[in-house]
């Protein structure tokens, strides 16, 4: 790619907090600077240690001027995790763009929120097969399980330096010297041959996807789980009114009614998890789950 | 903050480099070249890391602190320019709310020593309680209002802004916005002056705002404005770059980059200051060019004074007034204007992303608090912090949240309201507390207000990233200090019954608040562990699902925690559960709430 054209050169870096997309953004703009290009490079903290998604643009050429890339305008999009990636794609350039990610799913807690019976987890179901049949260029690899090979997982984010490393006109010297100028001392030479196992990787062609990629988005289980009825029945006699029942439902279907005794209020909600037949100290909830059959039906 | 941070700006021998700041860094660069002495600010998002980076240039320059609110951080700053240096204060833009008093009089006092006051805000709401616009401040106060693009502009404007505020004795904004303020480009470091000494200007007429003194001084506030309007018509600051004449735009700040981005030939006003606004400059403008379009985010606080000036021009017919601008957002803007062609949607992925919403930590003290709230069926006054995020699923808790401090007073209205059944909690943090806790909690004392007030002490101010506080026994510099004893201080407030409890005990958690709760009258809870990443990151043992005994019950799961998700097995048609050993602290809280005993620590 030719970054001492006179335009601007668009990089949008994305992931998860704690991953180390500000690493990744610090050693773009730090050497696009170095060039002597002129740099943006914008963040938004905030709610970034928490678990959110985190994104930094860089942007650099001979004057830039707005700090964000505009929807459509993105050269490279640098994922450190699968899921952010996608969300960030229409971002990407549609002609030229290049898609570099790591196939590591984090799969946030509210993605296993569905108590259902035979629910899977709400995470994105692309695989990078489809994703990078559809992008100019891109390379889905296993970053993490690389770095995890060389020892260290949480230099990842350096693997897919090194990825990055081979799109842009930037002389390998200077890429190593400004990531051992930027991490931890005692880190040097993990984060170097981090970035050389990278750089390799991303030598061979246009568009890759790492075999441990397939293998890490392999279709959802196929286990059957048949439809249940569910009858949630309470015992009134043994019931003392201590709504630890009402008080654990996930979906707050129970509820305590004028005798002080335990009733289901709202049938439709309940998913048959059993939760307060396990921590009734009475014993007073029974659930059935009774399999749906042909013949019922 | 970094280490890299500390070595790109606060080096006295940079002067002349070039570096690559984020607007915050500037900005604080800027105050320690203006030969500032004193620098006081609370923290709030995005204006955190001003008195951070000021606080890494030497003691001996520059007097920084964290105050216990944005008022008292204003108040300090008045003091110091009283005593004749140059002061600053920091603050986000709900956060000038608090300090608004004081800076309503101060604008007739004016300055001895130059006073600036940074103003960040959050247009988009990344992370606040509104998007209020502080222009609108500027004007109410009649202070000027210096809107730098870049991080190269707000140090120099910074600097400028201290010159201004004494040549013009006044109190003096430099507004930035969240994308200024986390956005780092290459700025040019200048050396530090150090201006003429000034001392304490015993001038009762000027300094101690009684009636008869304040009458006149409004009318000087107003000579002033009338001043700097005259002087603003000619300064640098406000600038015409020649393009086509077809279309004028008038924009400031972020949003000119955006212009320049996406219309980069048109004819543009670049205001360095937005209030008060130059009206010959304005005039002259208008008639350079056949139609004028005003840019500018969140507030028409330019176009509207356009139109009270008789100046024909367009705005917030084609821009929105909420959110946060974008090249996309200004282009479109342009687009309604029919002075560009729409944008088109090439992007050939129509699947909605997947929802990853901010989390409490794994570990986080918060998390057992309002588990037990929830568990309990109270009626919950929430108040500013990371706590805010139990308003959703799983913890789902928290049934109001106004502004920092609110909680407290909240539940005594509700107590008074006498409508409520449910027994009453306030959920306030240890700094939201010392911020603003303390008068509402003597405010329920005083008037017997039955409710719970849970004081949620981890020991730091976690939402902006782990400042001290009063509460931590250490300085912004990180000297120690007095460290506030909670106990005591509730006790000394008239409050009855006060307990403390361990945020990872979750038995004993749910006992006390419910022995709090039946208390006729003021109860206070402490809950007491330290935030799980400041000021230092914990990690003890990870605990480990026995995925032979797990039966899916999934009730680990209802703290939310992220170190918790499902594992491949299956037990009834459920998911097993598994616990990332990388992100598990070792609190335990799964493992008191496992129907199956299968939670344990990893052997």
């Amino acid at each position: 790619m030719g970054d001492k054209s006179n335009r601007t050169m668009n990089v949008l870096i994305v992931g998860v907090g704690g991953q180390g997309v500000i690493m990744v953004s610090k050693v773009l703009a730090q050497l696009c600077q170095a060039d002597g290009h002129d740099v943006k490079q914008s963040e938004v903290h905030g709610m970034a240690k928490r678990g959110g998604g985190v994104f930094s643009h860089v942007r650099f050429g001979p004057k830039v001027w707005s700090p964000t890339i505009p929807e459509g305008e993105v050269d490279i999009l640098v994922a450190l995790e699968w899921a952010e990636g996608l969300r960030w794609l229409k971002h990407l350039k549609p002609d030229t763009g290049t898609f570099i990610a790591d196939c590591q799913k984090i799969v946030p807690p509210f993605a296993c929120r569905n108590r259902k019976r035979g629910a899977e987890p709400a995470y994105a179901p692309q695989t990078p097969e489809e994703i990078i049949e559809q992008v100019h260029a891109g390379y889905v690899m296993d970053a993490t399980g690389m770095a995890a090979n060389l020892g260290n997982a949480r230099a990842s984010n350096t693997v897919l330096l090194g990825a990055l490393s081979t799109v842009l006109d930037f002389p390998e010297e200077a890429w190593v010297e400004i990531i051992a100028a930027t991490v931890p001392a005692k880190s040097v030479e993990a984060n170097r041959a981090a970035f050389a196992e990278g750089r390799a990787w991303a030598m061979g062609g246009e568009k890759r996807i790492d075999v441990t990629a397939s293998g890490l988005h392999k279709a959802h289980s196929e286990m059957h789980h048949p439809q249940v009825d569910t009858i949630l029945e309470i015992t009134e006699e043994w019931c003392k009114g201590c709504d630890i029942c009402v008080k654990m439902c996930p979906e707050r279907c129970l509820r305590l009614n004028d005798l002080l005794k335990a009733e289901l209020a709202l049938p439709d909600l309940c998913t048959g998890c059993q939760l307060c037949a396990w921590l009734c100290p009475d014993q007073a909830i029974r659930v059935t789950n009774i399999p749906v059959t042909e013949a019922a039906e | 903050m970094t280490e890299a941070l500390r070595q790109t700006a606060a080096d006295p021998i940079l002067a002349g480099a070039a570096r690559p700041l984020t607007g915050n860094e500037a900005i604080a660069r800027g105050v320690w070249e203006a030969g500032a002495k004193v620098a006081a600010a609370y923290p709030g998002t995005p204006s955190t890391e001003i008195l951070e980076n000021i606080a890494t240039y030497p003691a001996s320059d520059i007097h920084a602190q964290w105050s216990t609110n944005e008022k008292t951080a204003m108040d300090v700053a008045i003091g110091a320019s009283f005593a004749g240096v140059r002061a600053f204060t920091a603050m986000k833009h709900v956060g000038l709310n608090v300090a608004a008093d004081a800076l309503m009089s101060f604008s007739y006092i004016g300055v001895n020593g130059g006073l600036v006051i940074a103003i960040c805000d959050d247009p988009g709401i990344h992370s606040s309680q509104n998007e209020q616009d502080s222009r609108i401040y500027a004007r109410f106060a009649q202070v000027p209002v210096l809107e730098p693009s870049d991080g190269q502009e707000a140090l120099e404007l910074t600097r400028l802004a201290f010159d201004i505020s004494e040549r013009f004795d006044t109190p003096v904004f430099v507004r930035s916005t969240t994308r200024l303020s986390h956005t780092r480009s290459t700025v040019v470091m200048g050396s530090r002056e150090e201006p003429a000494e000034r001392h304490f200007n015993e001038n009762p007429k000027k300094n101690v705002m009684i009636p008869a003194h304040a009458r006149m001084q409004h009318g000087v506030v107003l000579e002033r404005e009338r001043r700097l309007k005259d002087w603003l018509n000619d300064t640098p600051l406000n600038r015409v770059e020649p393009g086509d004449t077809r279309v004028g735009i008038i924009t400031s700040g972020i949003p000119y980059t955006y212009v320049k981005e996406v219309m980069p030939d048109a004819t543009v006003l670049k205001l360095g200051v937005t209030w008060p606004l130059p009206d010959r400059l304005l005039h002259d403008f208008a008639a350079s060019v056949d139609r004028v379009i005003v840019v500018e985010e969140l507030e028409p606080l330019i176009e509207d004074a356009l139109k009270a000036m008789g100046i024909p021009c367009e705005g917030k017919a084609f821009f929105p007034r909420a959110g946060e601008f974008s090249p996309e957002v200004v282009h479109d803007g342009l687009a309604r204007a029919g002075l560009m062609t729409p944008r088109v949607n090439a992007a050939p992925f129509e699947f909605a992303p997947m929802i990853r919403p901010p989390v409490l930590c794994a570990g986080c003290p918060h998390a057992a608090c309002y588990m037990a709230l929830r568990a309990l069926d109270a009626r919950v006054a929430g108040d500013i912090g990371c706590y805010t995020l139990a308003v959703v699923e799983p913890l789902k808790s928290i049934d109001t949240c106004v502004s920092m401090g609110s909680s407290i007073a909240n539940a005594v209205g509700m107590a008074k309201a006498g409508t409520e059944t449910k027994p009453i909690v306030a959920t306030i943090g240890d700094s939201t507390f010392l911020h603003s806790g303390i008068p509402p909690l003597i405010d329920a004392v005083y008037n017997g207000a039955d409710i719970t007030v849970f004081l949620l002490d981890n020991h730091i101010t976690a939402m902006t990233g782990g400042q001290d506080h009063p509460g931590t026994g250490k300085t912004l510099r990180g000297d120690p200090a007095p460290r506030i004893d909670f106990m005591e201080l509730v006790k000394s407030l008239g409050v009855k019954w006060v307990q403390k409890v361990d945020s990872y005990d979750t038995a004993s958690m749910q006992r006390t608040l419910r022995e709090a709760m039946a208390h006729k009258g003021v109860s206070v809870v402490i809950s007491d562990r330290p935030c799980v990443l400041d000021p230092v990151r914990i990690k003890g043992p990870a605990m480990e699902v026995e995925q032979e005994s797990c039966i899916a019950c999934q009730a680990c799961m209802n703290l939310g925690c992220p170190a918790i998700t499902w594992s491949e097995g299956w037990h009834e048609g459920r998911h097993k559960v598994r616990i990332d050993p990388e992100a598990c602290i070792g609190c335990s809280l799964c493992a008191q709430l496992c129907t199956t005993h299968s939670i344990r620590p990893i052997q």
